[in-house]
């Protein structure tokens, strides 16, 4: 397992390239990107808040929750924070596995668990001014 | 003694990023602790609010002790 959190820009292809996983067959990736408009109003970037102690811990939990539920034979999480403009990349979960449905529903689990769990605040910051992003609710904390 | 933290719009609502509690003898969950911290802010605070307990999530209701690290943030939005 693999979990980087940085301020700066990667290269999602030199991040899983190194990584050699014996058995799989497969390897999902997603990337997630700093959308140009919200709620059909430009945006200019995000600022991205995060718990650092508790983010790395939290990370770690999704990706070996992830691991167990879909015989995951690696994970690599990658998470920006601080100033992100628009079109740029957020974020990347990598996965590797036998087949490929492991590692499609591996690689999916990772990214909605993120959504939910992982202590990152989105602040949206446009011409008019900057609004916090409505997050959503664990479903087990609710 | 009890760290607490705050995250996103409660550390703005609080307006401060934390804050130092002396647990009282008695058992106290972490929406005591924030009660006595927050004390007229709280009805200002964003709604629903998360809370973590030595960097896990947990409820409001769950107790803490002295030692413990407790952070209120709204509702997460990574990826």
């Amino acid at each position: 397992m693999i979990i980087r959190l940085q301020r700066e820009d990667f290269d999602p292809e030199r991040a899983v390239q190194a990584i050699d996983v014996k058995g799989s067959g497969a390897r999902v990736s997603f990337v997630g990107i700093v959308r140009d408009t919200a709620a059909g109003a430009p945006i200019t970037a995000l600022e991205i808040e995060h718990y650092p102690e508790m983010t790395q811990a939290e990370l770690a939990r999704i990706a070996t929750h992830a691991q167990d539920q879909h015989h995951l034979h690696e994970v690599v999480i990658i998470h920006r924070y601080g100033y992100i403009e628009r079109g740029e990349r957020i974020m990347m979960v990598a996965v590797w596995s036998a087949h490929r449905a492991e590692a499609f529903m591996g690689c999916q689990a990772i990214v909605d668990a993120l959504k939910t769990r992982a202590p990152f605040w989105k602040k949206e910051i446009s011409p008019q001014g900057s609004a916090w992003v409505a997050g959503a609710m664990p479903h087990d904390l609710g | 003694m009890i760290t607490v933290r705050f995250f996103a719009a409660v550390r703005e609502v609080m307006e401060r990023d934390g804050a130092r509690y002396e647990a009282p003898g008695a058992t106290v969950t972490a929406n005591d602790v924030l009660a006595a911290i927050a004390g007229a802010r709280l009805a200002d605070l964003p709604r629903p609010l998360l809370v973590a307990i030595n960097r896990e999530h947990a409820h409001l209701t769950s107790p803490v002790k002295d030692g413990d690290e407790i952070a209120f943030f709204p509702p997460v939005s990574g990826g």
